[in-house]
């Protein structure tokens, strides 16, 4: 039998099927989830028996629309969106038939949290200078090394993880890519409080770690190119969500505008009118972004669209406080919680201007993002490298 | 939906009218045309108009055009602003043309096929401020003969135009008229690639192609089409500057580096090319919106205030990137701000445009 999926007719004949046979007001959410993976319906451009269908990218939201229309149980991607926006993908492309077996069905579910174990106090940015060893020991790795700001690991299950195998070699070509347990005893996971006083991000501990060698993501050393795939999969996963038009913050901004002329005046009005028209021609560029993909060619537009989402989000929570009038002056909560996603509609102005701050630093930060558009994009040249022919336990810090 | 992409029909159409302009249009020949007695190229423009039947592109079949839409017209005002070649399609191509589609008389008709055909060149009698939603403008007044009398200032194309289709205020109400033999007094423009030029129509012998019924419609549509396609056009001047900045940056040495792997500028030209991105979603948004009819005032107003800006944004980049050379009349670069900067206030500056965005979206001030 020919499986391929190609049409979206197709899909949602077999969404119908599906839902014939599953009624989500009946069926326990867990189990609507795992069938639904089962099916095929999950991420309609993985492969069979991997909770797809082989089928193109683009017809992913046909089958979202129809689930969603049927009130079906959603498996809150935004709070699972590490695991579904970076190690799925990564684990994909890399992983044995075994680890893809093991990990993308509990992942897409939300059964078992993604973190991402790759930033370190002396390794942001340059995210290749990181530290965090890895020492062979028989069948196992033993790690040693400390995280940083890595978001939700106090409810992670694992994470991706990338270490140094190598001190002796140029720092791009000792890294060795993991999945880590986040239950082993070595890990220590402190909360990191932020500057909207809640600690989304954490502090995280290696010690004596010991993750078997089945746990390695492609070859020893080779652990930058796994990265490599993981960082392209989060920028499309931060910029690229479709929206209608005046969704997201811009609504919300919107909405206060109308409900209180007496917050009213020329000088909001005017940047009202800006922002209305950079968030819209955002969501267009979007769109425009999704049809290339759709008829499979994607345009390098794609690494421009996390830097406009940043932008914006700062622009429009920037003037959503100031929007508020006097109550602009107040904060909701400072108390420390440690929520399990990001929380941009249910709390007030304050804090989303507050939190909009990272979206400029978390996933690559603007300036970096600048430096890909223009290199890789446009094809300026680079900077003068000081540290690419150096072994990294040679190099300053 | 909105399709956002080119067809391969656009892209088609785009090559050989790029090909035509890389043939015919170099920078150092517009340049040299600006300061001569013929700054159109009328050649080039029976080539593109009559020959690439880019003239009557969105002219239906039947009054002798190709029958296409918005969109394929959009491709060929990117190219034009890509190149700033001088001739007069913005006038008659999108303004002219829009106003007499709109117009659906006899009359209208008739002078249809000789634009579409490139017979006869058209302008719009007015001034190319003037912005979709204003008031129907008085300047020219008609009798119940139609003897037309007034001075419209600043008409776009209106010196090399063989008709003038005149927004004339009868004794009945708004009417839109042809005229043949106006007075046409070049101004001096700031655009040195699309001229401006003050029309007097006093004692003129105008024809009627629309009254009072559908004249003020018809001027308003054509003012959308010419605003919501102008995007297009601005989009086109901004990728020029881009392109051309990119390339320059990448062979300046100073300091020995190329000045484009200093990263002030590569984060300015990141940005540029980002805005690019969002404007060139925004111009396809309004074509496309124009071709079919459906959301088509907002459209128009986003791509206007976003792409108008963007353009001035990038031109103004070219010349600072450039250094002294972009300062200079031989580099090509001050045609494009200029082109850039006057389109700024074409149909409607960025702010009418917001504003009108205001009342259809209901963000009152
Ligand atoms: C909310 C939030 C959540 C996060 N979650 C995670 C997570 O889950 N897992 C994880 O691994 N990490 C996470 N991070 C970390 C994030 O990826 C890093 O903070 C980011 O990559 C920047 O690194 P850094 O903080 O070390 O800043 P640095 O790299 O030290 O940068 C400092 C400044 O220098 C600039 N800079 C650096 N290099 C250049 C350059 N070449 N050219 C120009 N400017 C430069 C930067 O743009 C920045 O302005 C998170 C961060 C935030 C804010």
């Amino acid at each position: 039998m020919n499986n391929t999926v190609t049409t979206a007719e197709d899909l949602r004949e077999r969404v119908g099927d599906f839902l014939a046979g599953h009624d989500p007001a009946s069926t326990g959410r867990l189990e609507f989830l795992r069938a639904r993976f089962d099916a095929g319906l999950a991420w309609v451009h993985y492969p069979a028996g991997l909770g797809g269908l082989d089928a193109p990218r683009a017809l992913q939201s046909v089958v979202d629309s129809a689930f969603a229309k049927a009130g079906a149980p959603d498996n809150n991607p935004r709070r699972i969106g590490i695991g579904l926006g970076m190690a799925a993908p990564t684990i994909l492309r890399f992983g044995t038939e075994e680890q893809k077996k093991r990990y993308l069905r509990p992942l897409w579910t939300g059964e078992e949290v993604w973190c991402q174990l790759f930033s370190e106090p002396g390794a942001g940015s340059d995210l290749a200078a990181l530290g965090t060893r890895a020492v062979r020991d028989g069948d196992d790795w033993v790690i040693n090394g400390q995280k940083v700001w890595t978001s939700v690991a106090h409810i992670a299950r694992f994470a991706i993880l990338v270490t140094r195998t190598d001190p002796d070699v140029p720092k791009h070509q000792g890294m060795t890519y993991f999945v880590c347990d986040m239950t082993d005893p070595g890990v220590d996971v402190r909360p990191l409080r932020q500057l909207t006083g809640e600690a989304e991000f954490n502090e995280v501990f290696l010690s004596n770690v010991r993750l078997p060698d089945a746990n390695r993501l492609g070859a020893v050393g080779e652990g930058w190119k796994v990265a490599q795939t993981t960082l392209m999969n989060e920028r499309v996963a931060i910029g690229g969500n479709a929206m209608p038009r005046e969704g997201g913050l811009l609504g919300m901004v919107a909405k206060t505008w109308r409900e209180h002329p007496e917050l009213r005046t020329p000088d909001l009005h005017e940047r009202l009118l800006r922002l209305w028209v950079d968030a819209e021609t955002a969501r267009l560029a979007g769109s425009r972004l999704r049809q290339q993909l759709a008829v499979g060619a994607p345009g390098p537009e794609g690494s421009a669209m996390k830097l406009a989402f940043a932008k914006l989000q700062q622009a429009l929570t920037g003037l959503e406080v100031e929007l508020a009038g006097a109550d602009g002056l107040r904060y909701d909560e400072w108390t420390l919680r440690r929520p399990e996603k990001v929380d941009m509609v249910g709390r007030e102005p304050g804090y989303r201007y507050l939190r909009a701050k990272g979206n400029s630093i978390e996933g690559g930060t603007s300036e970096v993002l600048r430096n890909i558009i223009a290199e890789r994009v446009l094809g300026l040249p680079s900077e003068p490298r000081v540290d690419k022919d150096v072994a990294w336990k040679d190099l300053p810090r | 939906m909105s399709d956002l992409l080119y067809s391969e029909v656009e892209e088609d159409l785009r090559a050989s009218v790029r090909d035509l302009f890389a043939d015919k249009a170099a920078a150092a020949s517009v340049l040299a045309r600006t300061e001569s007695a013929e700054p159109y190229d009328l050649k080039l423009w029976r080539t593109l108009a009559a020959e690439l039947g880019t003239a009557g592109l969105h002219v239906p079949e039947e009054l002798g055009g190709q029958g296409a839409s918005t969109r394929e017209l959009a491709v060929v005002l990117e190219e034009l602003g890509r190149a700033v070649v001088p001739v007069p399609f913005l006038g008659s191509a999108v303004l002219a043309t829009s106003a007499l589609l709109a117009c659906d008389s006899d009359e209208s008709g008739q002078l249809l096929r000789r634009l579409a055909a490139g017979e006869a060149i058209g302008a719009l009698a007015v001034t190319l401020s003037t912005w979709p939603g204003a008031e129907f403008p008085t300047a020219a007044r008609a009798d119940a003969d139609g003897v037309l009398s007034g001075r419209i200032g600043l008409v776009a194309d209106a010196s090399v135009a063989d008709v003038l289709v005149v927004p004339a205020l009868g004794p009945d109400g708004p009417g839109l008229y042809a005229v043949e033999g106006a007075t046409v007094t070049e101004a001096t423009s700031l655009d040195l690639t699309r001229r401006l030029a003050d029309v007097t129509v006093d004692g003129a012998a105008g024809r009627l192609l629309a009254g009072p019924d559908r004249a003020a419609e018809a001027l308003q549509h054509a003012l959308l089409v010419g605003a919501g396609l102008l995007a297009s056009e601005q989009l086109g001047v901004a990728q020029w500057c881009l392109d051309e900045t990119v390339g320059y940056v990448k062979q300046r040495y100073q300091f020995g580096r190329p000045v484009g792997s200093f990263q002030a500028l590569k984060h300015r030209l990141a940005d540029l090319y980002l805005e690019l991105v969002t404007a060139r979603a925004a111009a396809r948004n309004a074509a496309d919106a124009l071709a079919d009819g459906r959301d088509v005032a907002i459209a128009v107003a986003v791509a206007q205030s976003a792409c108008a800006s963007v353009a001035v944004h990038a031109a103004e980049e070219a010349i600072q990137l450039h250094g002294g050379i972009g300062m200079t009349w031989e580099h090509p670069a001050h045609l494009y701000l200029k082109r850039a900067k006057s389109d700024e206030l074409a149909l409607g500056t960025p702010g009418r445009h917001r504003a009108a965005l205001a009342k259809l979206v209901d963000l009152p001030a």
